[in-house]
């Protein structure tokens, strides 16, 4: 129930934004988030921005997923080599 | 697998460590994931009362049923609330019967209808966490500044860190440490968890929704087992220390704090949210003249109320499968999308 998704702000009126998420608009209340700005991207919940998205820390976040998946990866390798 | 090397090492001196997270988000991402049947077995991942359809009481969805049977008036709800089984049915079947209830995704969805339409009466179900009440206060909010007189809330708020609290004190669960909750902690930030650092020694971790994001939070967790125990944020793209003033403020302006009774648990102290004197003509309890009905039994066999603790997995129930399914569910975690139930029938049975 407190699911949450990242929504790209394509233009704001007032105190309500349209964000864009896989191609639909929707209309998100900033009245949480009056920092938000175009471009940005903001968690939302029930029609409401809770958060401005991080982005250096997203981006930390991908490089980390990313060093999982190869180190997952790697041991396949490893592992794939020991038995064939 | 990193956890596993490191579950291997932990357990050297102990039987089964034992995680538990409170969020309906984890409960599905955890099961549909494959996470608890990629770990090492003596990890424990736990599903503890995190989705707020399944700890609302069979009085709370009487009450809610009772009102939508008045004559002009509109139960306004997100969709997760509609199918849960009070001691006389659900919202669904009372809307099958007649009633006007509706489903919304936003309470702003709510408002718009009771503005269109002012000769009825609109009352928004506020269920959910502390992710979701300071949306209704924004609502309440901006009623109130319309003027808009037919519409009103149905507080039924719950709040994480007094659950944590519980379970924490309760010696039978054995928690060792706690996946925290994302979007929650989006709003409340790390402070209000402290104390389980400081007076229960439980490792903590404010984990986010991705199986990578919660493999990460797991083994944070684990670190702190081996080096005492901290307040990690994981999530750190959405959580920031101090959460969300703004969305604090919506929330502590609108609402006071409040008793609440949990299905599963019973009372818990300041466990809820009510409206603040000033707003309590936006309380559909007082305008409506509503009475709390005593909470009944669960449905004979339901073990809802242990599953709830993470005291047994939905496989151990002897309803879960055969008689309880997603179709005809006996129990709230089975009607829930997110409830713990629901994800092991879909993905873990």
């Amino acid at each position: 129930m407190c699911l949450a998704i990242p929504v790209r702000i394509v233009r704001i009126e007032g105190e309500t934004a349209i964000g864009e998420v896989n191609g639909v608009e929707r209309e998100v209340s900033l009245i949480m988030t009056p920092e938000a700005k175009v471009g940005d991207y903001v968690i939302v919940h029930a029609g409401f921005a809770i958060q401005i998205l991080d982005r250096q820390a997203a981006e930390e976040t991908r490089q980390l997923f990313d060093r999982m998946a190869q180190a997952v990866e790697e041991r396949r390798r490893q592992a794939g080599k020991r038995t064939g | 697998m990193l956890v596993n090397e490191r579950v291997k090492g932990l357990c050297q001196e102990r039987g089964e460590i034992r995680l538990m997270e409170v969020c309906g988000t984890h409960t599905m991402a955890i099961s549909a994931s494959g996470i608890r049947r990629a770990v090492d077995p003596r990890l424990k991942l736990l599903s503890g009362p995190g989705c707020p359809v399944c700890v609302t009481t069979d009085a709370e969805i009487d009450t809610a049923r009772r009102l939508a049977e008045r004559p002009g008036l509109v139960v306004v709800t997100f969709g997760d609330m509609i199918r849960v089984p009070g001691s006389h049915g659900s919202l669904a079947e009372a809307k099958a019967e007649g009633a006007d209830i509706r489903v919304v995704y936003s309470p702003q969805d709510g408002l718009k209808m009771a503005m269109a339409e002012p000769e009825k009466e609109f009352v928004f179900l506020g269920v959910g966490f502390e992710t979701t009440a300071p949306t209704v206060a924004a609502t309440v909010l901006a009623a109130a500044e319309r003027g808009v007189r037919n519409f009103s809330v149905l507080t039924m708020f719950k709040l994480i860190p007094p659950a944590l609290e519980f379970i924490a004190s309760a010696k039978k669960m054995k928690i060792d440490g706690f996946i925290l909750p994302g979007h929650v902690s989006t709003v409340i930030g790390a402070k209000p968890y402290e104390f389980l650092v400081q007076r229960f020694g439980l490792p903590c971790c404010i984990t986010g929704f991705e199986p990578a994001d919660i493999l990460e939070g797991i083994l944070l967790l684990l670190e702190q087992m081996e080096r005492g125990p901290g307040l990690a944020i994981q999530y750190r793209r959405s959580v920031r220390p101090e959460g969300n003033r703004v969305a604090q403020q919506l929330m502590s302006g609108i609402f006071e704090v409040a008793d609440a009774e949990w299905r599963g648990i019973g009372r818990i102290r300041n466990s809820g949210l009510r409206l603040k004197p000033d707003w309590q003509n936006f309380d559909a309890r007082l305008r409506f003249g509503l009475r709390s009905a005593r909470s009944s039994r669960p449905a004979s066999g339901c073990r809802c109320g242990e599953v709830l603790l993470g005291l047994i997995t939905p496989s151990e129930c002897p309803l879960f499968c055969r008689v309880c399914t997603p179709e005809a569910p006996m129990g709230p975690c089975m009607v829930s999308s997110e409830g713990a139930c629901a994800a092991y029938y879909r993905y873990e049975r």
